[in-house]
């Protein structure tokens, strides 16, 4: 039964490396990435799981559960994270099937990482859109360093301040040329340059490089505004342990929304320019970008709130009406 | 390289999504548009089209001249349509006492220094920072702002008026 237990020699002729922690061990090949756990194996085609595992390293696991598909992903505990098979699938779990190990966050960040560079090939970027990169297919060839170690970017008060985030500099993205790049009027008194503060949202958001990748751009204590263009599809399902908000500020995504726990589907939203809407504390999503769009994700970053949904002590919808 | 049109919302010309539902109730997903819920409001009504706990995204017709406004706290303002001067002043006295969460309305303009303003248009943000008081002037066509803020005495909430709630 101890498939793990024996090593793997996936991809090892092709160059790549098999990666292990616990008792999970990864290895690739020309098209998939194979999962060895006790009690079985589980395969995705590679690029879907290098841009799951990239959004999962470069977010540091994120607000609860990062579901690579419907079987193989992680639940972030702020400290520790459980690694799993199975355990928010239906199946898996009435007969018992699924597996879950309990990991440092430091110490898979560390095996993500060493995964996510030996696999990632030159030319392959999985934070770009799938029409703005090259393939991963194949034998191992080269490395794309660069691309991989991108984080997610965190404001502390909001972007363009004086000691805060910087203004990207990359030029707005091949989708987003027909955005406007105009700049405020700020006429501050002396003094008050650090408070009297404007700047464009829209062009600074629409510069970004990546996709699916929400960053900080301003804060009001707790709540966030995460901005993030988006397009082609989520490479994870996002499991909330939190009520979070989209507004969507460009164009269009649909949203498949999904139970957290059994993956059972619940809702499409479609949601186009100046719509909001809530994503409630107990389901996953994964939304679906036919052109860049800009959307806003608004997060509350209280740390005690997974605690308090996950006991019953908030309903996991955010307004009663 | 095939270039598709950005589309942006505004007053006069926006579309609505909606939820479809399968299982759940629509009103779990409180979905609204800024642009409808602003072309029934008053001007500067603040009405919470967000809410996650104690904070709110209120949506916020922009027409005219607001009252002059101060909070406690930082807040943050996005333009999603029309083009909006802000004038800010730092208040002799504070406007706010400290702790206190939300939007106050203050009843005329505060005495203090002048702090400066700032012009935004659609996709511009600004910054209403702590104990700043600040107000919006709009001469043009009305507009829309977003304010990124913490439920106050000014909140308005008409969930069951903005929201969808047949499936
Ligand atoms: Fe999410």
């Amino acid at each position: 039964m101890s498939t793990a237990a024996t090593p793997m020699t996936t991809g090892k002729t092709l160059g790549y490396k098999t990666h292990a922690i616990g008792s999970f061990q990864f290895g690739r090949d020309e098209y998939f990435a194979h999962i060895h756990y006790p009690g079985g194996r589980h395969i995705m085609q590679v690029d879907a799981f290098l841009r799951a595992l990239m959004r999962d390293v470069a977010w540091g696991f994120f607000y609860g559960t990062v579901n690579f598909d419907t079987v193989f992903g992680t639940v972030n505990h702020y400290g520790t994270v459980e690694m799993f098979i199975g355990l928010f699938n239906e199946g898996y779990r009435a007969n018992n099937r699924h597996f879950v190990e309990t990991f440092e966050a430091k110490d898979l960040k560390a095996v993500f990482e060493g995964m996510l560079e030996d696999w990632t090939n030159e030319g392959f970027d999985p934070f770009a859109a799938p029409d703005e990169t090259g393939t991963v297919y194949g034998a191992k060839k080269g490395n794309n360093s660069k691309a991989i170690k991108r984080q997610r970017l965190i404001a502390n008060r909001m972007v363009g301040l004086p000691g805060d985030l910087t203004f990207r500099t990359e030029p707005l993205n091949r989708q987003f040329q027909d955005v406007p790049t105009d700049k405020p009027e700020v006429h501050a008194e002396k003094g008050f340059e650090n408070e009297v503060h404007a700047f464009n949202f829209f062009d600074y958001v629409c510069r970004s490089d990546v996709t699916w990748n929400p960053s900080v751009v301003s804060c009001v204590k707790d709540s966030q505004f995460c901005a993030t263009t988006e397009e082609h599809v989520l490479p994870i399902t996002h499991g909330n342990d939190r009520v979070e908000w989209f507004i969507q500020a460009t164009d269009e995504i649909i949203w498949d929304v999904d139970d957290r726990a059994t993956g059972r589907p619940r809702a499409k939203v479609t949601m186009k320019a100046g719509d909001v809407a809530a994503m409630p504390a107990d389901i996953r999503h994964r939304g679906y970008s036919p052109k860049r769009s800009l959307l806003i994700v608004w997060e509350n970053n209280d740390a005690s709130l997974p605690q308090q949904y996950a006991s019953g002590k908030l309903t996991p919808y955010p307004v009663a009406f | 390289m095939s270039m598709q049109k950005t589309t942006f919302g505004s007053l006069e010309n926006f579309e609505k999504g909606s939820v479809q539902v399968i299982d759940d109730n629509p009103k779990h997903y409180a979905f609204s548009n800024v642009f409808e819920v602003a072309s029934k409001s008053k001007p500067y009504e603040k009405v919470a089209v967000g809410k996650n706990l104690k904070y709110v995204i209120e949506a916020v017709r922009a027409e005219g001249t607001s009252p002059w406004f101060a909070a406690a706290h930082d807040e943050a303002t996005l333009v999603m349509d029309g083009e909006i001067e802000i004038h800010f002043v730092k208040p002799d006295q504070p406007p706010v006492p400290e702790g206190k969460e939300g939007t106050v309305r203050l009843s005329a303009e505060p005495k203090g220094k002048s702090m400066g303003w700032v012009k935004v248009r659609r996709g511009h943000m600004a910054l209403l920072p702590k104990g700043s008081a600040y107000q919006f002037r709009n001469t043009g066509k009305p507009g829309v702002l977003m304010v990124q803020t913490i439920q106050g005495e000014n909140t308005v909430e008409k969930w069951s008026e903005i929201c969808q709630i047949k499936p």
